[in-house]
């Protein structure tokens, strides 16, 4: 009985202490966001430095998006004819492929495609620095790392994020029209006019960009908290790369929803 | 006045104090070495003078500043005159050698860039290195990432270089060579520096003064012929090298008897 209520009271601290820490860290991320954006001058200052995070988290990720895009279309393009023959109206598959990929897709899959590709690779690098004290060291040559090493990267993440989202979306399209009109035979004409007449600018175009920026910052904002709080030995890298990974893809999913609920005109 | 001066600084991580009362003097111009065995807070004392932590009590004191109290911007204009050599060099690995170097010209100075490929190579060329200018510092040797390390830490001429083991891990021929290098810099820069070292034979050699460190307290000091000739059984130990003696071999435990009395645990 006494075991038992031992057991018990252990297991509530333990709880308990996952609890604050839980919220200690959620409150030590926001300070760093804070630190981020107002070191976050030299960014702009030394453009530079932001340039170079832009080549490495956007310019590297081309490939994978170019390729995932394509591939994302042409299933869309299946799907979306074989449901919409059904109903006759297969030449509406132009406004279906485009209407998923700016909505959803892709801010969405490129979003996720970014934090494995560029959140993991930056996480992995600042991480890398912290465990062989180049963090520190730079901090003993009076340059500030969260200004020099994080806020670049942060920023670079947040630059590239929507227009790798747009790329996904053209090339979805594009792999959507090659399957449709190419390789079934949909008009070509009707395919891209109704796309026309369908798609909106400031609804659809433009809440899709609002979804990327989101989602942009914060993996960008996952990537970079992770990498500099994290443990700093070999585990504790791969740790942290795997919780950039995972955090980013429930916060993309969990975003995606909220965002999603704010935009719909039911 | 000295450059660098500790008063009764105590210092520990958590529970576990680690400094426990500690008075040493740097005076300009001098090398001096704190040694002390592994783990008896060396590089804590390092970091409290390079203000990358803070001391519970007393006074760390640099250039008549005492750096506890000093705010984010004090302490960067204070940096900017120190240099330090870290255990394991800590070269930043995206670099070459030669950027490695330029990097606090870059950051703190708005020198043309002819002046500054001048002074890294001058940098580099007082440690043996400017051949290795474009290396990435993956292509160096232990012996030589720490010389890149070295004419970084000096790249901006400090007044005060901080060492943490800067022998750790090499052969007797570059751990004389970085010995003479510390001691060469240090003169030719007019700065001061202190050293971080279990290293004794080297140190006697080089040093103007030696602070042994155990149990968070300075339990010798005194110059190299001092130390050669004095009798304190902590330096009898370290000169040397005998395992048993002051100095503790154990990180505390509780006794051993309670581990193999085995229900007690
Ligand atoms: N960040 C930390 N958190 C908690 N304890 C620490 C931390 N850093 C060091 N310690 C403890 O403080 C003591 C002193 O550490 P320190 O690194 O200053 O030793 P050292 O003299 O430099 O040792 P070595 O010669 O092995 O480099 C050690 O016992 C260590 O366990
Ligand atoms: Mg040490």
């Amino acid at each position: 009985m006494n075991g038992l209520f031992a057991g018990l009271a252990a297991g509530l601290r333990h709880v308990g202490k996952l609890t604050i820490d839980g919220i200690w860290r959620l409150g030590f991320a926001t300070r760093f966001m804070f630190a981020v954006l107002l070191a976050s001058g030299q960014s702009l200052t030394r453009i530079h430095l932001t340039i170079r995070e832009l080549y490495f988290s956007g310019v590297l990720s081309l490939l994978i998006i170019t390729v995932s895009g394509l591939f994302v279309g042409l299933v869309l393009g299946l799907q979306g004819y074989d449901i919409l023959q059904r109903y006759g109206s297969a030449d509406a598959v132009g406004v279906m492929v485009a209407l998923s990929l700016l909505r959803e897709l892709g801010p969405v899959i490129a979003a996720l495609l970014f934090a494995s590709r560029a959140g993991s690779a930056i996480t992995a690098e600042i991480g890398l620095m912290k465990t062989t004290e180049q963090l520190k060291a730079m901090d003993m040559m009076a340059v500030n790392p969260i200004a020099r090493v994080v806020a670049p990267r942060f920023w670079g993440g947040v630059l590239s994020m929507p227009l790798l989202a747009a790329l996904f979306s053209a090339m979805g399209v594009f792999g959507g029209w090659l399957i449709t009109v190419v390789v079934i035979g949909v008009d070509d004409g009707a395919f891209w006019s109704q796309m026309q007449a369908a798609v909106e600018f400031d609804y659809d175009v433009l809440n899709g960009i609002i979804k990327s920026m989101v989602f942009g910052t914060v993996v960008s904002l996952i990537a970079v908290f992770e990498g500099y709080d994290c443990e700093p030995t070999a585990e504790g890298v791969s740790r942290a790369i795997t919780r950039t990974v995972v955090t980013s893809a429930l916060a993309i999913l969990a975003l995606d929803f909220v965002l999603t609920s704010f935009m719909f005109r039911g | 006045m000295p450059l660098v001066s500790l008063r009764d600084v105590r210092f520990a991580y958590g529970e576990r104090s680690v400094l426990r009362g500690i008075d040493l003097d740097v005076h300009r111009g001098q090398v001096v070495a704190i040694m002390g065995g592994s783990g008896c807070g060396k590089t804590t004392l390092l970091r409290l003078i390079g203000g990358q932590l803070k001391a519970n009590s007393g006074a760390v004191e640099v250039a008549g500043h005492e750096v506890g109290k000093l705010g984010r911007a004090e302490l960067y204009a204070m940096r900017r005159r120190m240099g330090m050599l870290f255990q394991f060099g800590a070269l930043f690995t995206d670099m070459s050698v030669f950027d490695n170097v330029a990097f606090p010209l870059r950051e703190h100075t708005d020198l043309p860039p002819t002046m500054i490929r001048d002074l890294v190579l001058m940098k580099l060329q007082a440690v043996g290195l400017r051949g290795a200018a474009s290396l990435r510092p993956g292509e160096l040797s232990g012996g030589m990432a720490r010389r890149v390390a070295l004419a970084r830490a000096v790249a901006l001429d400090p007044m005060l270089i901080l060492y943490d083991e800067p022998f750790a891990g090499l052969d007797p021929i570059s751990l004389g060579i970085i010995g003479q290098l510390i001691r060469r810099l240090n003169d030719a820069l007019g700065a001061s520096s202190v050293m971080v070292t279990h290293d004794v034979h080297e140190s006697l050699e080089i040093v103007d003064y030696i602070y042994f460190v155990s149990d968070g307290r300075i339990v010798a000091q005194g110059t190299p012929d001092e130390i050669r000739a004095s009798a304190d059984p902590f330096v009898h130990q370290f000169v040397n090298a005998e395992a048993d003696g002051p100095v503790p071999f154990h990180y505390p435990a509780q006794p051993i008897d309670s581990l193999l009395g085995g229900r007690s645990a």
